[in-house]
């Protein structure tokens, strides 16, 4: 007998046809390819348009800050004539405090256009905030799944933190143990009560984020005259690079470097009841920063609107020490007290800052809000409370559940790149894989492979050839 | 010994229940997760009057009704922001002073003065 997960599961494509309104089916041209372009426009907004909604939500046109303390320190200890000028996108200015709003506002949006009674999306992070304040201001009814605690009723004092906040903005909040259950109990929940789909995967959600991008651009471009040399993104689901990147492209800043960043925590496993009270961030690391970019069609929606490896040209990895160190920094330094998910790509920023020349500019297009749970102080506790050990010391040494190793300097701070050759691999890997077996890529398979990882026909037929062999 | 807590009908408060017993939890889950029930703790207003381990309904901000133990009544949050950590305590003093000391030496050029 199926148990109950199988079975709502093997109903997901029909429940989520109806609570996302939208049928993807349409798009498919292959078992790998699908029409990218045309899922992104079929909504039908512009940027314009999307612009406008969301001044209307209390959302987006936040300050652009030049770092100049932060500059001069990097200055400090740079090569002579190395350094870039830093600047950060102040999000947390946003209605729930996040650049999340961008993609709430847009799923609501489309919720109240689309006539559905209430909106439901699975999320522990910022995004729960985001869609609980839009439903408010829409009058929707609001249901936010959570993974909060493990099986001894401990929660991740940030997770419980965003308990406190949706049910602040009047969601009901489904607080749960640890597992990827959390999914089909959405479905569950979406199939009970007809409502919406929130995904942070859909197309309305990651269209929402091409206005941060494109006010990047442009804010720098009124500043220098230039595009922004690059742009560091804090990466997980892939969402915040994706929408960054294209809205960048979208107001003609076609030549920045596009760099995503997540904390290192290798070798902790995201499912597992103990590992989830040793680590000391919720999200913008590398356990879902990986996963998503070699596969990003393991989200909630038949097709992931959120494909990062189309557009990263480079991906870093920062430790939580280096992360913890840079939080306290930017709020004795800049007078910005502000969560961590923007500190990692800070983190990232101050690194390569450093190798940059004077004239070059490093945005860090987000910050977040903090307080209590979220703030890097209760994280330090938490984790020594959860026998994680926390010392002054080089971050290099430190290992992911078991230590935290805070930098002693700023010259410290060092982002480690992760080899995109051997992402694009398992991207291809798990494409064939999916496809089944036996399965022969057609030539509009390699092409859409090869866009699909930033890369070239040539390449893909060469993983491909490679897989074939081994 | 503590006293009973209970909650009158109307009362907001929380319940927890169990979602899958681990028999009917997903396949490939690490084993220390596996072996464990996946539970849900939710809030809502109380359908009746019961006790702090006893079963009943409650009615969530959406409108739905769902049966739980009680757990608390008029639930709050303890997240804090905790003492200073020790290791970050002197982030703020060194790195002030190195940036003084940088825009003081000779190394800092008239534009960069200037905030460029």
């Amino acid at each position: 007998m199926a148990s109950r997960t199988e079975a709502i599961l093997t109903r997901k494509g029909e429940i989520m046809k109806r609570a996302l309104g939208m049928d993807y089916s349409e798009f498919e041209r292959s078992p790998i390819a699908f029409d990218y372009e045309g899922m992104m426009a079929a909504h039908g907004y512009s940027l314009d348009q999307i612009t406008a909604i969301q001044a209307a939500a209390g959302v987006g046109s936040t300050p652009l800050l030049e770092l100049h303390n932060l500059t001069d320190l990097v200055r400090s200890y740079a090569e002579p004539g190395k350094g870039a000028r830093m600047f950060v996108k102040d999000e947390c200015a946003n209605m729930a405090g996040s650049f999340k709003d961008r993609r709430a506002s847009m799923s609501i949006h489309a919720a109240k256009a689309k006539g559905y009674a209430g909106v439901i999306a699975a999320t522990s992070g910022n995004y729960g905030a985001a869609v609980s304040s839009q439903a408010a201001r829409a009058s929707l009814a609001c249901i936010i799944c959570q993974e909060a605690f493990d099986s001894r009723h401990v929660g991740q004092p940030e997770i419980i933190e965003k308990s406190r906040i949706c049910e602040a903005f009047g969601a009901e909040v489904i607080q749960m143990t640890v597992g990827p259950e959390l999914f089909s109990h959405m479905l569950e929940l979406l199939d009970e009560t007809g409502y919406f789909a929130a995904s942070l995967y859909s197309t309305y959600g990651i269209s929402g984020i091409e206005t941060l991008g494109a006010e990047v651009a442009r804010e720098i471009a009124a500043l220098t005259g230039a595009p922004p040399t690059a742009v560091v993104i804090t990466h997980a689901g892939g969402g915040n690079t994706t929408g960054t990147a294209r809205g960048l492209r979208r107001a003609g800043a076609t030549t920045t470097e596009v760099v995503s960043a997540s904390v290192d925590l290798s070798g902790l496993h995201m499912a597992s009841d103990t590992d989830f009270n040793r680590k000391s961030f919720t999200t913008g690391h590398t356990g879902f920063g990986v996963p998503f970019a070699t596969w990003p069609d393991r989200a909630d929606v038949p097709r992931n609107a959120a494909r990062a490896l189309r557009y990263m040209d480079r991906y870093l990895t920062v430790t939580q020490g280096e992360v913890f160190y840079v939080t306290e920094a930017m709020a004795k330094l800049e007078g910005l007290e502000r969560g961590p998910s923007g500190n990692t790509a800070m983190a990232a920023a101050i690194s390569i800052a450093r190798d940059l020349p004077r004239d070059a500019t490093v945005v860090v297009q987000e910050t977040e809000y903090t307080g209590a749970g979220k703030h890097h102080w209760a994280q330090l506790n938490f984790a020594r409370a959860n026998g994680v050990e926390v010392r002054l010391g080089d971050p290099t040494e430190s290992v992911p559940g078991r230590s935290i190793v805070i930098p002693e300097r700023p010259e410290q701070i060092h982002a480690v790149e992760m080899d995109l050759g051997k992402l694009r691999h398992s991207y291809v890997r798990n494409a064939l894989q999916h496809a089944g077996d036996g399965y022969d890529p057609t030539a509009e398979d390699i092409t859409f492979l090869a866009a699909d990882t930033n890369s070239t026909p040539e390449a893909v037929e060469q993983i491909v050839a490679g897989l074939r062999e081994g | 010994m503590a006293e009973t807590i209970r909650c009158a009908s109307g009362d907001w408060v929380e319940v927890r229940y169990v979602l899958l017993e681990p028999a009917d939890r997903a396949a490939n889950l690490p084993a220390d997760t596996a072996a464990q029930p996946l539970l849900v703790w939710i809030k809502g207003f109380a359908r009746q009057a019961a006790a702090v381990g006893e079963e009943l309904a409650i009615e969530t901000t959406t409108g739905r009704i769902v049966t739980g133990v009680l757990t608390d009544v008029n639930p709050g949050y303890s997240h804090t922001f905790g003492r200073p950590a020790p290791e970050l305590t002197h982030v703020g003093r060194d790195l002030r002073a190195r940036l003084a000391a940088h825009r003081a030496s000779d190394a800092v050029t008239p534009a960069a003065k200037a905030g460029e």
